[in-house]
């Protein structure tokens, strides 16, 4: 309970360190872009509007600094993200709302593949230490692991996307099918979901590969491994049961790890598959200086990483008995 | 990851007694010996150099758009020209330089930013060491590169250096929490005790006593920095958050995009930097697996085979089957 309550303290006072970060940022920037921005858009917004910014850049004087972040952070708890200015009026929450779906869709399905498989292939070529597959492996994932995300999918988009028009070059769906739960809509996401999904799972297999390798080699090495097979276990049970139990554990806190660097791939990659998540409209809308929109964008991602973590957390925890006791060092 | 410090624990714990000079000539030689390392070696200064001699290699002022547009490689333009006649290998040769400088340089930066709070936190203990702690958790699981893209929407096209130091200034918590962990186990030791008890500031034993204790895991993290460093200039300059008129391989991917390479077919505008990071990228992995094979002996091969071959023939069988 400790534990839980620890992993909980950590996730609150990390996601208000998000929001403050969305708030002095603004404020502690050279040249003022608040002021710059406000001035861009005078003229073309009902002054409600133009207050409203006023306030959430922290360009109205009238209130003290401290209050302003006391109302910024009361506004944000309570999922008030403000209004975007390109597609203005929508709030902000709306286009999240768009736009997260997609980006939970292609991320989760890629990465739980990469999981699964790299885990298991982890699993197997370390058995098979020093054979051919152990040797090829690891190193040719690898090679994919280093080539930056973004790259890869503009050679996948170029070779099978403009040159050979094997898959579509853009967006999540067809301008020919209704969105729905109908056949034809969902076969349309998968056909253009395909590239991205490729390289969301060929830039992060790798590391679970050799994760797992290396996690199960430590294991086999202990004396309980080598006991149960001296005592003629049999294999299968031996691998499963006895080594990769174990061997699993660090891959679970890896997760947490490799969430940050998997999110910030997926910008990148949303970006050149013009695919309508999160991060595409993150990038456009630093391209279209829309402030609000930015910070609700970098909230939710953060949000949705701390929050991925805390789960994560809570299940290390079942699984490692150790981690409760100790409380929350990790 | 925790039996990934464990390991990094021990190994920092480990050969104390022997003389340190013997210990970094070993560990150099060992890294020269692995064929990974030296490939990644191999390959990694052939860039720097590119890097250092990018005014004589580069043959045409890279901003320069004087030549036919578009035009696939020849041994003019070995790789090719731009839509607006730009030469594409004079771009690429000093993007070598900014691209590496950047990398190297955050590298360095957030080393430094790591090794300065990780080894702080965990000789001070107590409070100092809680606080510092829940920061490097939280910088930790801050998404890396949405805080980065943040930091850009509020400063306009930034430089190359000035992506090479926010990067560093987010980027080094991961470092941060390594260097906290061998401290841990390096602080309660006779040598720094006894460095306390001579007088001995804090900067002092930071890198007077222990930095020499974890010389190959520093060496790890400056690698991993890097590649993390070169990965996400590239991207922030892919997508337009640098200074446009800036030298780097993700501007000239930027501008790629930018000049529509992927419909007219210019591949030659595209797959040069893309290959360069990759294979910088790979050459820095290599080294990152030698590093982290001195820095972890149980990960070299044989080991499993000596122990099974404890058990004698018969096992092997199994372990075949």
């Amino acid at each position: 309970m400790r534990y839980v309550l620890n992993r909980l303290l950590f996730l609150v006072v990390s996601i208000w360190a998000a929001i403050t970060l969305n708030f002095i940022l603004p404020r502690l920037m050279p040249g003022n872009p608040a002021a710059i921005m406000m001035a861009k858009f005078q003229g073309r917004m009902p002054p409600q509007a133009l207050h409203a910014l006023e306030i959430e850049m922290g360009m109205a004087s009238d209130k003290p600094m401290i209050v302003q972040y006391f109302d910024y952070l009361r506004s944000m708890v309570t999922g008030h993200l403000g209004l975007s200015y390109t597609f203005y009026p929508t709030p902000v929450s709306a286009i999240i709302r768009q736009s997260l779906p997609w980006t939970i869709g292609l991320l989760g399905v890629a990465w739980l593949v990469a999981v699964v498989l790299g885990t298991l292939a982890g699993i197997w070529i370390a058995w098979r230490r020093g054979s051919k597959a152990d040797a090829i492996l690891p190193i040719g994932t690898m090679f994919f692991q280093s080539i930056p995300g973004f790259w890869l999918g503009l050679i996948l988009l170029y070779f099978a996307g403009f040159l050979h028009n094997w898959f579509p070059t853009a967006h999540a769906y067809g301008d020919d099918v209704t969105p729905g739960f109908n056949g034809r809509f969902i076969l349309s996401v998968l056909y253009h979901g395909f590239l991205p999904f490729l390289v969301v799972f060929l830039g992060s297999v790798s590391g679970w590969i050799v994760g797992m390798r290396n996690n199960m080699i430590m294991t086999l090495g202990e004396d309980y491994v080598v006991f149960a097979e001296a005592k003629g276990i049999p294999t299968r049970r031996l691998i499963f049961a006895y080594a990769a139990r174990n061997a699993l554990l660090p891959q679970v806190t890896s997760i947490a790890i490799a969430l940050s660097t998997i999110i910030g791939g997926q910008i990148l990659i949303e970006q050149v598959f013009s695919y309508p998540g999160i991060g595409y409209q993150l990038t456009n809308a630093v391209t279209s200086e829309d402030y609000p929109l930015i910070q609700g964008m970098f909230l939710i991602i953060a949000v949705a990483t701390l929050v991925i973590n805390f789960i994560v957390d809570m299940i290390y925890g079942r699984l490692d008995p150790r981690a409760r006791r100790r409380g929350a060092t990790s | 990851m925790s039996s990934r410090i464990a390991a990094k624990v021990q190994e920092a714990a480990g050969p104390l007694d022997r003389q340190d000079k013997v210990r970094r000539r070993s560990i150099f030689s060992a890294f020269i010996r692995d064929p990974k390392a030296l490939t990644g070696l191999i390959i990694f200064s052939v860039f720097v150099l590119v890097g250092i001699f990018a005014p004589l290699i580069a043959p045409y002022d890279p901003h320069a758009s004087t030549f036919m547009p578009s035009q696939p490689p020849s041994w003019q333009h070995l790789f090719g020209t731009t839509n607006t006649g730009q030469d594409i290998f004079s771009q690429f040769v000093w993007g070598t330089r900014t691209s590496l400088s950047v990398g190297v340089g955050a590298a360095v930066v957030s080393t430094l930013i790591a090794f300065l709070i990780g080894v702080y936190a965990g000789l001070k203990g107590g409070w100092v060491d809680a606080v510092l702690n829940a920061l490097c958790n939280i910088f930790l699981v801050l998404p890396g590169l949405a805080l980065l893209i943040l930091i850009e929407s509020y400063l306009k096209n930034t430089t190359p250096v000035l992506n090479g130091l926010i990067i560093a200034l987010t980027g080094w918590a991961w470092g941060a929490r390594v260097f906290r962990s061998v401290t841990l186990s390096l602080a309660n030791r006779d040598f720094v005790l006894a460095a306390k008890l001579s007088g001995a500031g804090s900067l002092r034993i930071m890198f007077a006593e222990i930095l020499p204790n974890m010389v190959s895991i520093i060496a790890g993290n400056l690698i991993y920095s890097c590649l993390g460093a070169i990965l996400a200039e590239s991207g922030l300059a892919y997508l337009g958050f640098e200074d446009v008129a800036s030298d780097s391989w993700g501007t000239i991917l930027m501008w790629a995009q930018n000049g529509a390479a992927l419909m007219i077919g210019a591949w030659w505008w595209f797959v040069p930097p893309g290959l360069a990071i990759a294979l910088v990228c790979t050459s820095l992995t290599l080294m990152n697996f030698a590093v982290d094979q001195i820095a972890n002996p149980r990960l070299r091969v044989k080991r499993r085979a000596r122990k099974t071959h404890v058990l004698e023939g018969g096992l092997q069988h199994a372990a075949q089957s």
